[in-house]
């Protein structure tokens, strides 16, 4: 279980996280809804130390990830995806994959997973040698969340992966969330500007509302709320 | 014209190995380590003292490439690494005070005693007889071109087929996801400073047989070697090499003609540099686009 309590930060005098708490459970999904600028990046950049939250902890197996540095938090099971497919455009496809599994020490596995990947992403492993930068929107998402996936990680957190994508690839990349959450025992805690989408495949739902939890509960229920859709997501 | 284009070649191959040390630091962090040239002459004074306490002339050539390295990633975690989040000309204009810096402290210890070479007992600084005629390249000249070749193909493995150049790759380009990935990139950051003094330190050693020490004598070197590094495009080792042995030929073939003078030795350069960024304002062998504003 993957538990926020407390996490507050700010940009100068300006609060863009007040005191956000949740729980993620173990093999599910939790979608983090809002408007722009609700705080759903900084939260998940708060989560991972990317930025330095003013209090607040982030359990996950007993460790406070908050107390890490950045460098340590996917050697505790935790990858995080960042926002704009962060692929690192001047390496290859391969390089870019490999480097998400180097820090494990079992070079048989990092090349089982790499193996992996290249399965679940077939359009990648046709381009295996070109530069990341000669990517479409959706490959480069593809990349970002096959590269996360080589750290072998148990909890996965993903900032805006439908982000500038094609309805169809947008459902491609859900599904293979789902499916992973399920055979893989995966926790992952999607950030989405695109309330429906992230509703589809969702357990759990929190809604921020000028950095604060305004809600938590069941995805369903915040699918069904008509009033808080239109109020919150401006739907 | 023969032996003008062996003096360039040997020549270029110390700019190259000055752009090599300056290119590794650009790729790393964006800066452009105007205290290369100080950290190059302090290695090749410490190689002279190594000499003069009785080494030989390997312990010495060893001694100085160790000091590289270590002053290297001393210098990055130390100095650079506290400025790394302000903008990046902080930090050009803190290498620029650490030469002056250096050159100072150095003046005060090896400044005294008339000008010395370093000594290379083990090559012979005297041109090869091919073929009954002496030309103007010494078995130490080749020892020059090989060291740098040697170490421009080693960079290029170290950065294309290793783990340890993945990484840095990567915390050079995105230092963030780098982190993200578990990259320790502060380490990287250290490792590519250790590694491009040593570059430098041996363009030091290379070069130092060849002009008198002082605590100034590297910043003639470092200046054309910057001028190769641009050539190159700033982004490359195999540009900073070629870099580095078009300046050795141009200054070489211009410095040819005596009867015009010295200095157009400097215009020679100036000019190559001049042609190279109009036609190509990224450099000949970057892969960067230019921007423009």
């Amino acid at each position: 279980m993957l538990t926020v309590e407390g996490l507050t930060t700010s940009y100068g005098a300006i609060e863009a996280l007040r005191a956000v708490s949740f729980t993620v459970p173990d093999g599910s999904i939790t979608a983090v809804l809002g408007a722009n600028g609700a705080g759903k990046t900084t939260l998940l950049r708060s989560m991972t130390g990317l930025v330095k939250p003013r209090a607040g902890t982030v359990r996950y197996d007993g460790t406070d990830l908050l107390k890490l540095p950045v460098e340590d938090v996917v050697r505790h099971g935790v990858a995080h995806v960042p926002e704009g497919r962060s692929v690192v455009k001047e390496l290859t496809i391969d390089e870019n994959l490999r480097l998400g599994g180097l820090f494990r020490p079992d070079r048989a596995d990092r090349r089982r997973a790499l193996g992996e990947v290249y399965e679940l992403f077939p359009q990648l492993t046709q381009r295996r040698r070109a530069a990341a930068f000669t990517l479409s929107g959706g490959e480069s998402q593809m990349l970002a969340i096959g590269r996360a996936l080589m750290s072998r990680p148990r909890v996965l957190l993903l900032d805006e992966p439908s982000l500038g994508l094609a309805p169809l690839v947008v459902g491609q990349i859900m599904r293979l969330l789902r499916d992973l959450t399920r055979s893989e025992q995966l926790t992952v805690l999607l950030v989405e500007q695109n309330a429906r989408t992230a509703l589809s495949i969702a357990d759990q739902a929190v809604v921020l509302y000028l950095g604060q939890v305004v809600l938590a509960d069941d995805a369903r229920r915040v699918a069904d709320d008509a009033d808080l859709m239109h109020h919150y997501l401006g739907f | 014209m023969l032996n003008e284009t062996l003096n360039g070649i040997t020549s270029g191959a110390i700019y190259a190995s000055i752009a090599l040390a300056l290119v590794l630091i650009w790729r790393g962090t964006r800066i452009v380590n105007f205290a290369a040239g100080g950290m190059a002459m302090v290695s090749a004074f410490i190689a002279l003292s190594v000499i003069d306490a009785g080494a030989s002339y390997w312990v010495a050539f060893v001694a100085a490439l160790g000091f590289g390295l270590v002053a290297g990633a001393v210098i990055e975690r130390v100095l650079i690494r506290p400025v790394e989040s302000k903008p990046p000309l902080t930090a050009v204009i803190l290498t620029f005070g650490l030469l002056i810096l250096i050159e100072s402290i150095a003046g005060m210890i090896w400044g005294g005693g008339s000008p010395r070479t370093l000594p290379t007992a083990t090559f012979s600084i005297k041109g090869l007889n091919i073929g009954g005629q002496t030309v103007a390249l010494s078995p130490f000249d080749l020892f020059v071109i090989g060291a740098v070749l040697l170490t421009m193909v080693l960079l290029i493995v170290l950065f294309r087929a290793t783990n340890v150049g993945l990484r840095m790759r990567a915390a050079a380009f995105e230092p963030e996801t780098a982190r993200l990935l578990g990259v320790r990139v502060g380490r990287m950051l250290s490792l590519g400073w250790a590694l491009a003094s040593l570059v430098g330190a041996l363009a030091g050693v290379l070069v130092a047989p060849k002009l008198f020490l002082s605590p100034n004598f590297m910043d003639a070197p470092l200046v054309y070697g910057f001028a190769a590094a641009v050539i190159g495009g700033l982004d490359s080792p195999v540009g900073a090499v070629a870099g580095g042995l078009a300046l050795g030929l141009v200054t070489s073939y211009v410095g040819g003609w005596q009867a015009l003078g010295p200095s157009l030795e400097v215009m020679g350069v100036l000019v190559l540099l001049i042609v190279v960024l109009m036609v190509r304002p990224e450099g000949l062998f970057s892969g960067i686009k230019p921007r423009r504003v």
